[in-house]
């Protein structure tokens, strides 16, 4: 039986089980008029069956889907002939997946003899039998627990209790997920940068200044050796975040403070909404705004001031990447100047003081660690970012700080190393986890010390 | 001497000083907003001015014989022998009898979209009683023709320089003449996938991914992020663990996203096996990236519900689990569904993630499925962006036309739920 069937026919049996609870919990205390006799209301011993009806068969669904490929891959592999079995890892994972091909009816790289004709046929029925059996297993264990649980129901039995404390724990592991989530993302970086790093020593990784990923897959080539030195583009991160953020502080910032502190309430309800759209669009679109639109603009202007200025150049990245952070730089600038208690800005308007003279002796000062963490939280956003770099930045890995030469940064190389064609054994694309590594770490520390100063400074004034 | 001045007179001899500075500075902030809103404007003006003309493409009227002999030898429609292609660059060549030679024939042949042969073949399948009658047909042309008519091909830069011969432009002349050629709804972009041409390139295989993405995203992510923020605002203890837990969620909501798609290509696809591709891990990938977008605006909702209810709730029997499920549940549903549409409307737009789980492939079929093979709206924006043909240039922005008309609406339906379910305790 397919597995959405069983699936589905538990989903029934569960509805089911959850009315024959009910109407249980009803007749053991004589009828429906009765109902007060319960401890719990009869729903609670309709959920209580259908939860007993549920989660074992379930949970034994789960665990057989995730044993059931390696046991059966090995009795198939038990049934070759020995010289088979004796095969490197590498040619018998191929054997294996020609096997499973041929066996699902999918296109097979190897001629098709007596042997593995055989070996296919046995995948087949040995998935058969599997299934069988599956189906039968869960269905019984449904119907088993059901039963159990509808002949515990009783009037004093604590049903609602029981519920609660499954939904409890379902609720936890639903909280926990975050968690989980970081460390799956944790463990699968450094899996496979730990490989690369055994291939690639760390330090010619953080300090190498070549990078050049192509690796030679004949021994001949010519220029292909492969050279993992990460510093260009660590710099062509930092290049491009540099210019992101020369953009987005000042005009943030500003934006922030006047629609505070000089707008009227007209104006701020019609520009607030405006700029939040900022933050709405897509970043895929402002990628194609800057390659077709911003960089042959930059190109023409730098060129008509004599500089010589590359198609993809790391200005035009920047701008435009500094236009999109601008409403989370404002934003978090808006929450940190109302954050300051409105005692100081009376106080310094009271003293004869002009209106950017308290916001800028008085208001702003008071309110820098709020502003000091949302920019922290702003950089890391720019050094994450990916489409606007991988449309407009380009792939060549150069060594500068010249805003009009072509860079590329971090997570540019990990899309063109990821995108196409992966081998799991090559550093080429060992490289790509290791780059993510470093992504992850760097964010992740900005983010931590943005969100604590953001944190910290808002509870200073509450 | 300064320092024998009255202070008044010395704050009077700065007063000027001081009132310029403050015009600065005031004029720097309208300045700083005038930025960001005009980039908005320049921004949605180049993008129609751009996009518009992709929803219009050229087509040809052209005279088909659906000659019997040629699609229905033995009286039968026979699709194997019947050639269709033929049929329509016949009746192109009827409207240039002077034309002979097999090279005049071949740069005429040109002006033709190679779906034009396709879409006389659907028209006669559908109705099978044309065999043997002459037909008026519109056509798709060339994308060539099309870049022409929109005037995106000078004519009068040397033949060399353009994708048009001098000699093609008169035939288009010709025909534009005789009323036989004509900007009609481009209907492709919306019922084809994607395609090499430009002139038969659709979106349709790329909503449909969008869309069963979403599908996964939201049935994932919205159930467990308001679990999670009802465990975390109603029952868990303020311990380690879920100071943990805050931190880090509030963490992962600023993880870049090209992170979330290294985990789904190393646990999703190397680890579980899922196939590549499939709108299923893409769903799965962006279900992690919402949920804490999800968690947070669920967790105000539920802080926003006042405590009296809780306590009213306790105070006539209901055991906690109750007092969450029925009263504060509900009463913090809109503000949920708002988190959720805001999450969604995040996730529609994300493309990094899917270019590592191998959705950015070419794939022409409309996706059916959870697991066939699809590509996503923002992924087909980037790949039509890359294409070197200027037809896709247009393309491409009307495709952005459309994505932000989806995401215009679901924030425009985000404020609406807002608007009329909030209620002010």
């Amino acid at each position: 039986m397919h597995s959405t069937t069983l699936i589905l026919l538990m989903g029934f049996m569960s509805i089911a089980a959850f009315y024959l609870g009910r109407s249980r919990s009803l007749a053991v205390v004589g009828g429906p008029g009765r109902g007060k006799g319960l401890h719990s209301l009869p729903g609670y011993h309709g959920y209580f069956v259908s939860i007993w009806c549920v989660l074992p068969p379930l949970a034994l669904l789960s665990g057989w889907m995730l044993v059931e490929p390696g046991i059966i891959t090995a009795m198939v592999v038990k049934s070759l002939p020995a010289s088979q079995q004796e095969l490197p890892a590498g040619e018998l994972n191929l054997l294996i997946n020609n096997i499973r091909n041929l066996a699902t009816g999918d296109v097979v790289s190897a001629a098709i003899n007596a042997d593995f004709q055989r070996a296919a046929d046995l995948y087949n029925e040995y998935n058969a039998t599997s299934r069988r059996l599956l189906s039968v297993l869960v269905l019984g264990l449904a119907a088993l627990g059901g039963a159990l649980a509808w002949r515990r129901i009783h009037p004093d039995l604590r049903a609602r209790n029981k519920v609660e404390t499954v939904i409890r724990w379902a609720l936890i592991v639903a909280s926990s997920i975050a968690v989980f989530t970081t460390i799956g993302i944790v463990l699968s970086v450094l899996f496979e940068a730990i490989v690369f790093f055994q291939k690639v020593p760390v330090s010619e990784f953080l300090f190498g200044t070549t990078w050049s990923p192509q690796t030679a897959i004949r021994a001949d080539q010519v220029g292909s050796s492969g050279s993992f030195g990460a510093v260009p583009l660590f710099a062509g991160t930092m290049l491009i975040t540099a210019i992101a953020m020369i953009v987005a502080v000042p005009v943030g910032l500003m934006t922030a403070i006047f629609l505070a502190e000089y707008s009227s309430a007209r104006v701020r309800g019609i520009a607030k909404p405006l700029l939040e759209i900022l933050a709405g669009i897509p970043t895929v679109v402002y990628g194609f705004f800057a390659a077709l639109t911003v960089a042959p603009w930059v190109r023409r202007v730098g060129e008509s001031a004599g500089f010589e200025v590359a198609s993809e150049s790391a200005l035009a990245a920047g701008l435009v990447m500094g236009i999109m952070i601008i409403p989370l730089v404002s934003s978090l600038t808006d929450d940190a100047i109302n954050a300051v208690p409105s005692a100081m800005r009376d106080g310094a308007l009271g003293l004869g003081s002009t209106r950017s003279e308290t916001m800028t002796k008085v208001i702003l000062p008071a309110a820098l660690p709020g502003i000091v963490g949302g920019i922290l939280l702003a950089v890391s956003r720019a050094i994450g970012e990916t489409m606007i770099v991988v449309m407009a930045a380009g792939l060549a890995a150069n060594l500068t700080a010249n805003p009009f030469s072509a860079v590329t940064t971090v997570t540019v190389q990990i899309v063109t190393l990821l995108v196409g064609d992966q081998e799991f054994d090559s550093a080429k694309t060992l490289a790509a986890f290791a780059l993510g590594l470093m992504l992850f770490i760097v964010t992740l520390i900005l983010n931590i010390i943005g969100l604590y100063t953001v944190r910290k400074y808002r509870e200073q004034y509450e | 001497m300064p320092n024998q001045m009255t202070s008044r007179a010395r704050v009077e001899a700065g007063l000027s000083r001081r009132k310029r500075k403050e015009k600065i500075f005031r004029a720097s902030g309208l300045l700083a907003t005038a930025i960001g809103i005009l980039f908005l404007g320049i921004f949605f003006s180049t993008l129609v001015a751009k996009g518009a003309s992709a929803f219009v493409q050229t087509y040809l009227l052209l005279d088909v014989e659906l000659t019997a002999e040629t699609i229905a030898p033995g009286g039968e429609l026979d699709l194997e022998y019947a050639d269709f292609d033929g049929l329509v660059r016949t009746a192109l060549r009827n409207n240039f009898p002077e034309l002979s030679g097999r090279n005049d024939r071949r740069e005429l042949n040109r002006l033709l979209s190679v779906g034009a042969g396709f879409q006389v073949r659907d028209l006669v399948v559908a109705n099978p009683d044309l065999i043997g009658t002459t037909q008026e047909i519109w056509v798709p042309a060339a994308s060539n023709v099309d870049m022409l008519m929109k005037g995106n091909i000078d004519a009068t830069v040397d033949e060399s320089l353009r994708n048009l011969s001098d000699r093609q432009i008169r035939w288009i002349d010709t025909l534009d003449q005789a009323g036989r050629v004509d900007l009609r709804l481009n209907k492709a972009l919306f019922t084809n996938g994607d395609s090499r041409e430009p002139e038969l390139a659709g979106i349709r295989g790329a909503m449909m991914g969008s869309f069963f993405m979403l599908v996964v995203t939201i049935a994932l992510a919205f159930p467990v992020g308001v679990a999670a923020a009802i465990y975390l605002e109603e029952f868990a203890p303020k311990n380690r663990w879920s100071d943990l837990v805050e931190v880090n969620i509030n963490n992962l909501a600023a993880v870049p996203s090209i992170v979330f798609g290294l985990l789904g290509l190393a646990v999703f696809i190397n680890w579980m096996g899922l196939p590549r591709s499939a709108p299923l891990v893409g769903g799965l990938v962006l279900a992690l990236l919402t949920l804490p977008v999800i968690i947070i605006a669920s967790r105000a909702a539920i802080k926003a519900v006042p405590p009296s209810i809780r306590e009213a709730a306790l105070g006539l029997g209901a055991s906690k689990m109750q007092v969450v499920f029925h009263h504060v549940m509900p009463l913090a549903m809109p503000g949920m569904l708002t988190g959720a549409i805001i999450g969604m409307s995040r996730a529609l737009g994300e493309s990094a993630p899917l270019l590592m789980i191998g959705m950015i492939a070419f794939i022409v079929d409309v996706p059916g499925g959870f697991t066939d093979p699809a590509t996503a709206l923002p992924v087909q924006i980037y790949l039509w962006a890359d294409s070197p043909e200027r037809a896709f240039a247009e393309r491409t922005s009307a495709a952005i036309i459309v994505l932000l008309a989806f995401l215009l609406l679901m924030n425009l339906a985000a404020v609406i739920l807002r608007r009329r379910m909030e209620r002010r305790w």
